[in-house]
């Protein structure tokens, strides 16, 4: 172990360092900010300094040719600082408002979009997919950049109600998270198991204990220790596929899309909000999704057009009601829609509260 | 250089339209990268990408990659189909953390770019969903060195699997007027006080922190955190009356009142006859929407502190879970202030490892103990600020009502109330 290296547990970086000097001299001082066009800000410190942020969309997935160009136009554009937001965009910081224009210039020269902040659709936020993950029903990259081209003019105008945050999760899981909308993978058929694999991969009470709705049992099959799936109860989630990869869940057929809308982390006026079930079914169709994309543009048409200023789109619906929501939609309302998980009464209308 | 490359004609269509397209991304560095590695990997992922969009199903398979020391923060990846795309058949990714509030300076993502390319497919993202910066793609003895270049200037990796997970925060009192406290320094302070634990997965499952400067939430703490840090005041917010005019005078008072006093949640605002603002601040829940409508006019108080809530996760296991209220309001100024932060977090994460089961969030084990036998069990006397309403099922034993009682009026009295 002569030649072996100790690693450094410096944990997460000391960000001082990397902070532009205007904001390191006001950090805590700043008094209100202001939004002069879409994807840029104008932030005013108390001391009368002001600072002033380009935020562009990108890829996500960058290649070095395109960070050194972002970093190119960092430097000869702007001051050579930057932050990336939560949603991935990249937020360029500059002292001078002289520099904004060309800087907007550069970026959209380089087929960057600048735009992206207050009441427009924020770039769609994703995960792995098949690029890189062990359990994907769908490809993350792919279904944003089909969505992203058809929603371009959405993240470029900041003319929505309110902010829009798409998200899309490549599995169940969902770790693409809550959003005004959602495009999830739904699996519609429970898993197909390989029986020859299962106990020399599987740990089988991991596997057993990981089931929500337990499905899951050990069995002898064809002579081997196995496991499976009482295809009744089965949900078809998919939960025992990461700890059991011969349990395939992901089918290119019965595994489809569905669409969610209302989630909302912010607190700002309510609550924050689950998203909730509204279509299903939707076909798992690359290289470019368009069933999908489709229906999503319906209910950004229906909010942008019913939706008051402010409203999310959770606020949205509450206000104008689920019924008037499938139907301005044009979507189907099915048993399905009915919750059936724990604390599923809380969803039940028990009032006499109904819109004519 | 002479390389057979994949045909891709469903992932072409994917470099059509005005979005930048990662498919054209990873083809210059498959065709105009000086390197051969970085090609011939390139080209065999593109190669399984479309393999994975004509069959609709992923290849890649996890296994066990770390660097010396540490337990995690790889995300190994080996490919099923690796005979057929041979120079990508191992493509592990790094979870590198980033500085808080994702902070950079060109110099620096140069410096990350140079050292990543040496050893890596060339491919990265800020951020992935934990909040690491993801590299992407690189083999099993190439994942150690480039490690061990980066780690040399001040770069460590994140979490991956039942571990302390990679902290996040938004960009907070850098550039924000929302901002209630300093979420950089809660943020490392937290995380980095259980490198341990982010480095060497022996919990039960994964335990995020998120700090969030303001009820906007922009880190999505409530929704996605196990201990969600969400700045605050307590205090009466800040009113600039001409301000307030001056909203009035350009967007009128009927939008004013549509937009801003009948949005407040808890009917805390009232408009007065001559076009000044009425804050009923005991009524306030520091929703934050007024501050937005009107940032120049409305400010946070000078009472500026944090309120916990813990617990949040996604859909696994047993359903969505937002976090729950723990500490209403705590200060943030001084050190013991922040270390008092921190032992609270040490003290959630030993009960939750003594008593979580296996893969089950701290969220999943309070729904199964219950919230009032979690109180107990981390010390933490009830608050009503912690629940939407009290019970209103009476099917519960009362045997200790007395003592309880008693109990709550000796802690108003403490406090002075």
């Amino acid at each position: 172990m002569a030649d072996t290296r100790e690693p450094i547990e410096s944990g997460c970086p000391d960000p001082w360092q990397y902070l532009h000097p205007v904001m390191r001299k006001n950090f805590g001082q700043w008094k209100y900010h202001e939004h002069p066009r879409p994807g840029v800000l104008r932030h005013v410190a108390y001391s009368g300094d002001e600072i002033w942020t380009v935020k562009a969309g990108t890829q996500r997935i960058l290649d070095v040719f395109t960070l050194r160009k972002l970093c190119d136009i960092g430097d000869q554009f702007a001051d050579g600082f930057v932050h990336f937001t939560l949603r991935s965009n990249i937020e360029f910081l500059v002292k001078d408002q002289t520099k904004v224009d060309p800087l907007i210039a550069a970026l959209e020269g380089a087929g960057f979009v600048v735009g992206g902040t207050q009441n427009s659709v924020a770039m769609i936020s994703h995960t792995q997919g098949w690029l890189h993950c062990d359990i994907p029903g769908t490809d993350a990259s792919g279904v944003v950049k089909s969505m992203m081209d058809e929603l371009i003019d959405e993240f470029r105008n900041a003319n929505m109600p309110n902010r829009v945050h798409i998200t899309t999760s490549c599995c169940q899981i969902n770790c693409g998270g809550q959003g005004d909308i959602a495009i999830n993978i739904q699996h519609t058929k429970p898993p197909k198991i390989n029986h020859d694999l299962v106990a020399n991969v599987c740990e089988r009470p991991t596997v057993v204990a990981r089931c929500p709705v337990a499905a899951i049992r050990p069995a002898m099959v064809n002579g081997k220790p196995s496991l499976e799936v009482d295809e009744r109860k089965c949900i078809c989630c998919g939960a025992c596929y990461p700890p059991c990869p011969p349990m395939q869940i992901n089918d290119a057929e019965h595994s489809k899309l569905a669409i969610w809308v209302g989630g909302n982390h912010s607190n700002a006026r309510g609550k924050p909000t689950f998203q909730k079930l509204v279509a299903a079914g939707i076909p798992n169709n690359p290289p470019r999704w368009p069933e999908a994309t489709a229906i999503v543009k319906r209910i950004l048409k229906a909010y942008k057009e019913g939706a008051r200023d402010w409203e999310r789109v959770n606020e949205w619906i509450e206000r104008i009601g689920w019924p008037r929501f499938f139907e301005e939609v044009e979507l189907p309302f099915t048993k399905y829609h009915i919750d059936t998980w724990r604390g599923a009464r809380a969803s039940f209308n028990s009032s006499s509260y109904i819109r004519f | 250089m002479a390389i057979d490359k994949y045909s891709t004609p469903m992932l072409d269509q994917l470099e059509t339209g005005p979005w930048p397209s990662f498919i054209s991304g990873i083809k210059r560095l498959r065709d105009q990268h000086p390197d051969e590695r970085i090609n011939k990997m390139t080209n065999s992922l593109l190669g399984q990408l479309e393999h994975s969009y004509e069959t609709r199903k992923g290849y890649w398979k996890g296994g066990t990659v770390s660097v010396l020391g540490y337990g995690g923060g790889i995300i190994p990846r080996f490919s099923e189909v690796g005979k057929a795309f041979p120079e990508s058949k191992e493509f592990h990714t790094l979870r590198v953390q980033p500085p808080a509030g994702n902070h950079y300076s060109t110099a620096m993502l140069r410096q990350l770019a140079d050292s990543w390319e040496k050893y890596g497919s060339g491919l990265i993202t800020f951020h992935g969903q934990t909040g690491n910066i993801m590299f992407i793609g690189t083999d099993t003895a190439n994942t150690q060195h480039f490690f061990d270049e980066i780690n040399e200037y001040g770069w460590d990796l994140g979490g991956a699997g039942p571990c302390v997970r990679t902290a996040m925060s938004c960009v907070g009192a850098a550039r924000c007027e929302m901002s209630c406290t300093n979420e950089l320094k809660a943020h490392r302070m937290l995380v980095n006080n259980f490198v341990d634990d982010v480095h060497r997965p022996a919990l039960p499952y994964k335990f995020k922190f998120k700090v969030s400067g303001c009820a906007n939430d922009c880190q999505n703490a409530i929704e996605r955190a196990d201990f969600a840090v969400l700045g605050t005041w307590r205090d009466d917010m800040k009113v600039d009356q001409a301000e307030v005019k001056n909203y009035i005078a350009d967007k009128g008072r009927q939008y004013y009142i549509d937009n801003v006093i009948t949005r407040c949640p808890t009917q805390a605002l009232s408009l007065n006859d001559d076009d000044t603002l009425n804050v009923n601040n005991r009524d306030c829940v520091r929703c934050m929407h007024c501050l937005n409508v009107m940032p120049k006019a409305l400010h946070p108080g000078d009472d500026k502190g944090v309120t916990i809530l813990i617990g949040g996760k996604r859909t696994l296991k047993i359903g969505d879970l937002m976090g729950t209220v723990l500490v209403p309001f705590k200060k943030l100024e001084t050190e013991e202030d922040y270390e008092s932060l921190v032992e609270l977090a040490e003290t959630i994460i030993d009960f939750w490892a003594e008593n979580g089961l296996e893969h089950e969030r701290c969220g999943e084990m309070i729904e199964r103990i219950g919230l009032a036998n979690f109180l107990d069990g981390i010390g933490v006397d009830p608050d009503p600020n912690m629940l939407s309403h009290p019970r209103q099922s009476s099917y519960i034993r009362l045997d200790g009502w007395d003592e309880a009682a008693e109990n709550w009026f000796e802690r108003q009295a403490e406090a002075g109330r």
